[in-house]
């Protein structure tokens, strides 16, 4: 490579909204359920229905706006995106073209050199999903499932203000964890419920105008993003000094071949023949409605992250961990407000959680157990029921099942056996059974007496008071 | 006598006096249908008679038990074939919505329901609504009751045709740019287009959103009234619905112009307009004076615009409306095909008529990109100043007079091969969509060939007691001409 390039990136960003019911009529929007079976004539697109618009779409959109310094449009419309597809039950989208309900934000990420920089939003509009084709495998019968058909999603556009995948993942990390805790969406890319498409184009270092560019679909996961990047960034490069033209086209990135082919290009584009749609009112948003979403939001990862600190003691690591996903601040807070240890709170969530999901590969969203039972856990450490071994173990079956500690240690017995007459009595016969040990000890071989306190423990069942054990076997060996 | 040759108000009011039973009410409306059927062709569908019989004992019941107390109860209504209604075939006259049967009913047909009505059939229309004669239905051409020659007007030509010639008492039409009160105005009967919002259009198959409203279609003044106060409802499901004041209609119908202000468009009075015409509904004007309205000439403007900009929004719109009739999910789809875009363009090629595709080809080409700016902007551009010029207007007057077509009905079979000369014909009715207007059709005599004259009353939004107030005033000079499908016709009858 002779010459100098730079990536130029913009993202387009589909967000699948929480609401209960469909943007336009009231079915739910739940996961699953028999084929057609959240459906109605409004998301089926029969003949005479009209759509009417869920209210609590334009909050989560303008909360969005609002977590991204985006000026909110007074006085917004729907838009018919005009295709004919069999999933697309009107044959027009319902969306926003002219008047979007949100403009001109901005996400500001850390760079790779340490330093912050402003992802420009260019817009986030409104708009439905489509539904869904089944394909008969033997058959040559497709089924269209509608079920899908009218669940809300924001379109978030970014500027092509990034120019690498670290600054990609960095913005999509940064976007997601603040929509995750508006409420507005789960953001799963495996499930679809956040997709990015990726713009890209590249130009000679210091150049002025961008280059062509292409857009990459079928973006699955943070990886697929980032291999999908360096892939098309080398692509690109690559008919540029072999004297080639990018052409302006959408790509299908394959994840599995690790390569892009192109689906169709910019002469394929359909024309979408948008225009307002004249079954739905303009949206007329009052300052008092924006001081009402304003004043609902709740406190963002970077307010937390500063009094996570200030208000807890955390270090900054620790407190970068816990609010980095949402479910983490949520079980941190709860468990927290319930034990009052913040800081023994962040140690089990920092080690023993992140050693878990690590295990059993989930992700902190997959985590199943409530905050009491970790809170009543680490009550029963402190208090001396259980000692520190056996509470790792209790707390797997908290993860795990999310069982109750205090039954759990009940029911086992587990509890810490403080009786010294008891403890007296096992450590008297690990001496006697290791008699080379003692004598070690006896001859200046200090360490001797962890491996006593381990056949104790051992033979307690690890239910002993290690401390307990500790000052009984050496009052025994100093006599 | 038939009692189709009654009014709905006469209807219900014996029905409620127990001098008939809603039964006979029905049977007579399904006997006058199909004696006279074959002549007109008002309907595409009948509804299955055991069915009508068996609701006809239900509403007795509740008649007798005094839950269904109101003017319309028992009253046999068609309804347009444009409207939904649950269980019952709907077809908007085209091939493409073969055998397709809604799951749901459309609000104003379930308001008249709740009423206690009976919808007794699905009256034929222009397909999809888009056209002025009723010959471009897929089930044949509608005939007017006055000269079987002639056409009865459209898009709502089975509603008026239906009235016209008695073979029910009154029926549900719709209107975007004329389809009530140019039919009415052909077949010599009354309807309204109430202001846009007023009837929901839940239910209703739309052509052009923006400006389809649903109305009555009835003998007279006071029929009109009473179904339009029926229909109308805020409806959530509708979110072009208003919620509005005064939809007591009913209260207006008070023969009484003393002082109201009529303006009169001379636009509306120059070329193009047939004589016959303008002499009658000139002399319509002269009787509202002399029982005291205020008269006066003034210019509207924007008049010439009316037409293209109508066009070009309706097309726009149904272009997008009408992109849902593809063969995927219900009514027609052609029987080989070969892959998915070969079924669509063979089952739209096939399923919808000649004037259907033309408008959705103007206004698919309207909303193109490159052309958006240059037509559909600049017609939405249009819309608002003809508003404007009707806003100025009422800032003057009560209401605006003038003729609802401008000539009477003609002849079968002499206007589609022209279709901007049929275009043309929509003058006087299309700006009152574009500005969202109530207006009225009411007749104003015959020409020489015996066809009924129609004269239109304009108001401003949410006026309508303003223009059904002296519609009846105007009505109570006159007496109601049966047409000559009717059992009570007279020969050369009074006026």
């Amino acid at each position: 490579m002779s010459k100098e390039y730079e990536t130029v990136i913009g993202l387009e960003v589909h967000v699948e909204l929480a609401t209960k019911t469909k943007i336009f009529c009231s079915c739910s929007t739940a996961f699953g359920g028999a084929i057609n079976a959240h459906t109605c004539p409004v998301c089926t697109g029969m003949p005479g229905s009209l759509p009417v618009l869920n209210k609590q779409v334009v909050e989560y959109a303008m909360a969005v706006g609002l977590a991204t310094k985006c000026e909110i449009t007074r006085y917004c419309k729907f838009d018919r995106k005009n295709y004919f597809y069999p999933d697309n039950p009107q044959n027009y989208q319902i969306s926003q073209l002219y008047l979007p309900i949100c403009r001109n934000g901005g996400i500001e990420i850390e760079t790779e050199q340490g330093g912050k920089k402003t992802v420009g939003i260019h817009e986030i509009h409104m708009e439905e999903d489509a539904g869904k084709l089944v394909h008969d495998e033997d058959g040559d019968v497709s089924v269209v499932d509608f079920n899908r058909s009218g669940v809300p999603l924001i379109e978030i556009v970014s500027e092509p203000d990034m120019r690498s995948a670290e600054e990609v993942i960095a913005y999509l990390d940064k976007l997601r964890l603040m929509i995750q805790y508006l409420g507005a969406s789960d953001c799963k890319l495996q499930e679809g419920s956040m997709r990015a498409d990726v713009n890209l184009s590249v130009r000679e270092a210091g150049a002025k105008e961008f280059g062509t560019r292409t857009e990459m679909k079928n973006l699955n996961s943070f990886r697929a993003i980032a291999r999908a990047i360096e892939n098309e960034t080398n692509r690109q490069i690559d008919l540029i000094e072999s004297g080639e033209k990018v052409v302006q086209e959408t790509r299908r990135w394959d994840d599995g071949k690790a390569y892009s082919y192109a689906m169709r290009s910019k002469e394929d584009a359909q024309d979408y023949r948008y225009f307002p749609d004249p079954d739905l009112v303009p949206v007329s948003i009052s300052d008092e409605w924006i001081e009402s979403v304003r004043a609902k939001q709740p406190e963002l990862p970077t307010e937390k992250l500063a009094r996570y600190q200030s208000e807890y003691g955390l270090p900054e690591y620790d407190a970068q961990i816990l609010t980095g996903t949402k479910k983490f601040a949520d079980i941190f807070e709860a468990a927290t407000e319930i034990c009052k240890k913040p800081k023994k709170v962040s140690n089990w969530l920092m080690v023993e959680t992140i050693r878990l999901l690590k295990e059993n590969a989930m992700d902190a969203e997959d985590i199943r157990f409530s905050p009491v039972n970790l809170a009543k856990l680490i009550d029963l450490t402190d208090n001396g029921t259980v000692n520190s071994t056996v509470a790792k173990e209790v707390f797997e079956a908290v993860f795990k099942e999310d069982i109750d500690p205090e039954k759990y240690v009940e029911e086992k017995g587990l509890k810490t056996v403080n009786d010294a007459g008891a403890l007296r009595e096992t450590v008297e016969t690990v001496m006697k059974n290791n008699p080379k040990s003692v004598e070690d000890y006896k001859n200046g071989k200090e360490k001797a007496i962890g491996f006593l306190v381990g056949q104790a423990m051992k033979a307690m069942k690890g239910k002993a008071n290690p401390g307990m054990v500790n000052e009984i076997l050496k009052e025994l060996l100093s006599k | 006598m038939s009692l189709t040759s009654l009014t709905a108000k006469e209807l219900g009011k014996k029905i409620k006096e127990k001098e008939i039973s809603v039964k006979e009410a029905v049977n007579d409306t399904l006997d006058a249908i199909e004696k006279k059927e074959d002549k007109v062709n008002s309907f595409v569908t009948v509804a299955d008679k055991d069915a009508l019989l068996k609701k006809a004992e239900e509403v007795q019941k509740k008649i007798g038990e005094g839950t269904l107390g109101g003017p319309l109860a028992g009253v046999p209504i068609a309804v347009k074939d444009n409207m939904c209604i649950k269980g019952l075939l709907t077809t908007c006259s085209s091939k493409i919505l073969e055998g397709f049967v809604p799951s749901y009913t459309a609000e104003a047909v379930k308001n008249l329901e709740d009423a206690g009505a009976i919808v007794i059939g699905k009256t034929n229309m222009d397909e999809f609504a888009m056209g002025s004669t009723t010959e471009t239905s897929a089930y044949g051409a509608t005939k007017n009751p006055w000269n079987l020659d002639h056409v009865p007007g459209g898009s709502s030509g089975g509603s008026c045709s239906g009235v016209a010639a008695e073979e029910c008492v009154c029926a549900l039409g719709s209107d975007t740019g004329g389809s009530i009160r140019q039919p009415s105005a052909f077949c010599g009967v009354t309807g309204i287009k109430p202001t846009y919002g007023t009837v929901s259009r839940y239910g209703l198959i739309a052509y052009g959103s923006s400006l389809d409203q649903i109305g009555p279609v009835a003998k007279d003044v006071t029929d009109c009234a009473l179904i339009l106060e029926t229909i109308s409802s805020y409806d959530r499901k509708d979110s072009t619905s208003m919620k509005r004041e005064g939809l007591d209609f009913t209260s207006a119908l008070k023969d009484d112009v003393k002082g109201m202000k009529i303006g009169i468009p001379r636009d509306y009075f120059g070329e193009g307009l047939d004589g016959e015409v303008s002499q009658a509904v000139k002399g319509a004007a002269k009787v509202l004076e002399e029982k005291g309205a205020v008269l006066e000439e003034f210019d509207l403007g924007l008049v010439e615009y009316a037409i293209p900009a109508y066009y070009v929004i309706a097309c726009a719109e149904a272009s997008s409306n009408l992109a849902r009739f593809d063969g995927v999910k219900y009514g027609y789809r052609v029987k080989e095909y070969e892959g998915l875009h070969n079924m669509y363009k063979k089952s739209r090629s096939e399923g919808f008529g000649t004037e259907v595709k033309r408008r959705i080809m103007l206004g698919s080409f309207v909303l193109s990109s490159g052309y958006y700016d240059a037509y559909y902007l600049k017609a939405l551009r249009t819309k608002a100043l003809i508003k404007k010029e009707f806003d100025k207007a009422f800032s003057k007057y009560d209401m605006i007079l003038g003729p609802a077509a401008p000539s009477t009905a003609p002849k079968l079979g002499s206007s589609l091969d022209d279709p901007m000369k049929m275009y043309l014909g929509d003058i006087y009715t299309v700006s009152v969509n574009l500005a969202g207007l109530p207006g009225i059709s009411l007749p104003c005599g015959m020409d020489k060939k015996g066809l009924p004259i129609g004269l239109q009353l304009i108001g401003d939004c949410f006026q309508e007691k303003n223009i059904i107030q002296a519609a009846y005033a105007y009505e109570c000079t006159r007496e109601y001409r049966h047409s000559p499908l009717s059992d009570v016709y007279q020969v050369g009858g009074r006026r």
